[in-house]
Order: C-alpha cells, then structure tokens, then sequence
C-alpha cells in the first residue's frame, strides 16, 4: 500500500485530488491480524453516534513489516518487558513485604478483561481511574511501596503484561452515568483546535485518517493497542505518552500525564473505539 | 561609558544593519483587501528559491505535510491533507495566495484544516516556545509565495 502510494506520488499522478472527504481512496488495508490462531478483530461496524461508519485499528495502517511484528509474539518486540514484568510481579517491595503475586496468587491472568473496561468509575476517589491509577493504588496502599512514574519502564512492562490478558476481548468502556461530565469533557478536549498550528486531534484522526501526512498514513488514533512498542521510540509508551506527542507536534503544550484531562481524553478515546479487539501489545512505527 | 550602556550600543549596530525590517508589516497590521493581500509583508518581493526551501522544511512551512505538489520530485513524501499545489498560480492571483498563506481561515473558511502562517492569535494552550510567535516570517511568507506564483501549468 505505501509502495504503491509513494510510487504514485513520485509519478507524480496528479489529478487524482485526494482531498477530504474523499478518504475512502485511501482507505486501511484488507489484512487480518492473527495471533497465536486467535483472530483480533481490527474492523466492526461503528455505533450509530459515531463519526465512523467503521472502526479500523491502527495496525491496519501500518506497512507489511510492521504488521507483522504484531503478529508473531515471538517477533513482538515487546515481549521482552512482558516477561520481565512476570518477573517482577513476584518481586517483595516495600514495607508491608509483600509483592503482587502475594495478593493475586493467580497471576496478571486474574485480570483477563480489565483492560477493555478502563479507564473506569472509582466510587472511593469520585474519578475514573487508568490501569497506572490501579497498580500505583496497590503498589503505595497495599504493599506500601514507591508509586511507579506514569512512563516508567516497570510500570510499562506491568501495563503490557495485565493488558495481554484482554487481547482479543472487545472494548466496552462505561461513558454513561457518573463517567459522563468525564466523557463529555474528553470530548470536548478531542475538538478543541489547539497550539499554533491551531488544529484538534479530530482534524487529523477523523477528518483526514486514511490520508498521508506527509510520510504517516493517518489512522483513526485509536487506543486499543496500549501501551504500545513504538519502533521510534525503541520502547513501549503509554496512551498519555503518544497523546502528549500529537500535542508536541501541533506545537500545543500537553496536559501531564495522569491529569485529569488526559484521563478524560482517554475514556472518550477508549469510546471511540468500542467494539475493537484489545490488542496489548501493539507495534507501531 | 558603562558596561551596561555599552552593551546596549552592541546590540544597537548589531540591529541596525536590519533596518529594513522597519518596512515590515507586523501579524497584527497585516490589511486585508476582499480577502486579498496586495503588498509585500516586507515591501520587497520574495525569492522563489527560497521559497522552496521554506515549502518542503519541516521546522518552517512544512506543505509538503499536507500537500502533493508534483514539482519538488525529489522528496518522497507528500501530504494528502490539502488538495495538490500543482497549478495552484493559475487558480489563485499572488494577493490571494498570500492571504492564504498569511491567514488561510480569511479565504479558506474557519473550519479550515490548514495553519495561518502569519498570525498570531492560534489555538489555545500554544507551547510557551511558540507564544506570541509566528509559524513563518514576513520574509519566509514573500519567498513561499514567490514560489508559489511560480507553479502554473
Ligand atoms: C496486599 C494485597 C495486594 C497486593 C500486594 C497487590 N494487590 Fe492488587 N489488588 C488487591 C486488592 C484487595 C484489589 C481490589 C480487589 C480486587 O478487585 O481484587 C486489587 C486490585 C488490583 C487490580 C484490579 C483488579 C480488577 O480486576 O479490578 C489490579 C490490576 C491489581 N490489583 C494489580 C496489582 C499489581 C500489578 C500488584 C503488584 C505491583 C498488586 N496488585 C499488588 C490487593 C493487592
Ligand atoms: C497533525 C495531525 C495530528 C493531530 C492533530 C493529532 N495526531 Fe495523533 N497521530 C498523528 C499521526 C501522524 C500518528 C501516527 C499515525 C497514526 O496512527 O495515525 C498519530 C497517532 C496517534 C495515536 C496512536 C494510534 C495507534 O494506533 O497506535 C493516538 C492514540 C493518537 N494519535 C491520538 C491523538 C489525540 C488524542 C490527539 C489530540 C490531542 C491527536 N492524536 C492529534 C497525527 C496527529
Ligand atoms: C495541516 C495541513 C496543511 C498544511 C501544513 C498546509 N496546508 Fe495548505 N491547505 C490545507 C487544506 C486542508 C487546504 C484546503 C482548504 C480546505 O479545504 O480547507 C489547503 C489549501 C491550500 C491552498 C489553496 C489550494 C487550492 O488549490 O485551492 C494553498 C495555496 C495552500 N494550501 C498553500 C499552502 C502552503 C504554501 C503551505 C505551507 C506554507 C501549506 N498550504 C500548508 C492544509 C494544509
């Protein structure tokens, strides 16, 4: 597909006038993700309040060879922060002696769905929490150990490792009752024109996905695949660190991670994606 | 004569051999005429090789982000966001491509995509670095519009 795109534009074939609202020429490929036997579905029939007729994962914009990373645990290079995260679910810290596998003696396979569901309501804080928001949860009030930072390689691996245990599972985050002024407020965020490039994340991931930019081929900046192995960044990142980054380039200054509009970006980016496989974790360009 | 004052005298001559820049027209005096820009931002016209320079660099103009312009063959990558630029002086008049590139919402409509060049009200939440700043300069607008003038078919 890039191939034939960039072979295109070398060409020169002009004319062809792809413009807005034209970007079903440009459309993901026709590829099928399959790890492992297990079918991921990366293409669903939107709801009907979405701005999408369907949703397509991230992984069905990238190239050949990075495709095919995700597709093959063995070659994911993320596996790496998996395993040691295994390992250091039995690891004792802090001053209660304990570690994860203390507490959870059925290991990160406990959680199998928990990351299609997040972020999700905490009646006690009176906020929606992350993943991150869980585990530092456990890590300070029942093991009373450091909280991890936000970007932290433990705390990556640690993401990557409970959220494999969803692969496959559709998203189905909550965005009615009390989650709504949250939903309301990361939507909001999602189509606010920001920085002095002046744009919202919705100019490029809505109304230009399936188009280039430049040498990317924008996707629907879809979340289903966090924390993500970013061959640029030769490292897993989370969702607030690939926000932060759209930020940085439209030179706009980002929230922090964590925040509390981050976490909101988060639920409604989560919504926009209801339906798709979790795909923890990805492999990205 | 103090440190300070001296200083100051270096800074001055430093300025001075710039003086032309007193001929050029700030973001916020810029004057719009039926959506057109008649004069040149710095009273001079642009050079178009330069102009060049400033259309494919991703740190100034960055077009090729968003536009296919068949012309700069020897890059790889162009956008898809914005129609093609090839011919784009035979649709536009220069005033009108400078108004574009200066302030692409005054003919392009509010909703548009693409980034005013030459303004400094922008987004909200603008990175420090950028504040009050912007995207181009009066001499980086006149060199890309030069060349744009230069694309016809
Ligand atoms: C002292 C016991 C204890 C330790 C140690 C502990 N947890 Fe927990 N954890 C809990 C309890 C209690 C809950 C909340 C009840 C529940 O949902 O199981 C919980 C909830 C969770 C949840 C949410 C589960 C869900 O489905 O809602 C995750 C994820 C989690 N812990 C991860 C970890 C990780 C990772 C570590 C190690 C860094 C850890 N925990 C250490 C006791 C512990
Ligand atoms: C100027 C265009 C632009 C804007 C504006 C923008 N992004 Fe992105 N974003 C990209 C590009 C390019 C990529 C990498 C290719 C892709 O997946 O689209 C990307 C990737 C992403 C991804 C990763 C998708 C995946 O499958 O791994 C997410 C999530 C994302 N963006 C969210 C956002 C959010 C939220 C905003 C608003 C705060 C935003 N983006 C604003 C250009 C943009
Ligand atoms: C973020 C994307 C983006 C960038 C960067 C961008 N443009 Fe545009 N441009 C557009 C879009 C989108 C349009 C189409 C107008 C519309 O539909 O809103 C456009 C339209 C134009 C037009 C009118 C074209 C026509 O044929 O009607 C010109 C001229 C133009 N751009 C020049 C430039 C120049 C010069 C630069 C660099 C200094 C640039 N653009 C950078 C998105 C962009």
């Amino acid at each position: 597909m890039n191939l034939i795109r960039k072979s295109m534009v070398v060409g020169g074939v002009i004319g062809l006038s792809l413009t807005m609202g034209l970007a079903a020429q440009a459309d993901p490929d026709e590829d099928q993700l399959i790890i492992d036997g297990q079918e991921i579905v990366t293409e669903v029939t939107a709801a009907p309040d979405s701005p999408f007729e369907t949703l397509y994962s991230g992984w069905r914009y990238r190239s050949d060879e990075t495709q095919s990373l995700q597709a093959d645990d063995f070659e994911n290079p993320a596996f790496g922060a998996v395993d040691q995260a295994i390992e250091q679910f039995e690891v004792v810290e802090g001053a209660a002696g304990k570690s994860c596998a203390s507490c959870h003696e059925g290991g990160a396979e406990e959680f199998a769905g928990l990351r299609a569901k997040l972020p999700r309501w905490n009646a006690e804080i009176g906020k929606p929490e992350t993943l991150e928001h869980i585990i530092n949860e456990c890590r300070t009030e029942r093991m009373q150990a450091e909280p991890w930072k936000w970007e932290a390689k433990a705390m990556l691996g640690m993401t990557a490792l409970i959220g494999l245990q969803s692969r496959g599972m559709p998203v189905d985050v909550q965005t009615d009752g009390e989650m709504t002024p949250w939903f309301q407020k990361g939507k909001d965020l999602y189509y606010t024109r920001v920085g002095q490039l002046d744009m919202s994340c919705s100019n490029c991931h809505e109304d230009n996905s399936g188009n280039m930019i430049r040498a990317d081929h924008l996707s629907q900046g879809q979340i289903n695949g966090f924390p993500v192995y970013r061959l640029k960044w030769n490292g897993l990142g989370s969702i607030h660190r690939r926000f932060k980054g759209c930020m940085d380039n439209i030179r706009a200054k980002p929230y922090k991670r964590g925040s509390d509009e981050f976490v909101a970006l988060e639920l409604y980016v989560a919504s926009r994606g209801q339906g798709l496989s979790v795909e923890t974790p990805a492999v990205r360009n | 004569m103090s440190l300070k004052s001296n200083l100051m005298m270096a800074l001055f001559l430093a300025a001075a051999p710039t003086a032309a820049w007193a001929g050029t027209i700030a973001p916020d005096d810029v004057k719009f005429e039926e959506e057109t820009i008649v004069m040149s931002l710095t009273g001079e016209p642009g050079d178009a090789a330069r102009g060049r320079e400033v259309f494919v660099n991703r740190k100034l103009g960055n077009c090729l982000a968003c536009h296919v312009n068949a012309e700069i063959k020897e890059q790889l990558f162009h956008g898809e966001v914005g129609p093609p630029l090839d011919g784009v002086a035979d649709r536009w008049e220069v005033p009108e491509l400078r108004a574009i590139v200066v302030n692409s919402k005054i003919i392009l409509g509010d909703e548009t995509i693409m980034p005013s060049f030459y303004r400094v009200k922008n987004g909200a939440r603008t990175a420090e670095k950028f504040e009050g700043k912007t995207i181009l300069s009066a001499q980086d607008v006149e060199d890309v519009v030069a060349y744009l003038g230069t694309l016809k078919e």
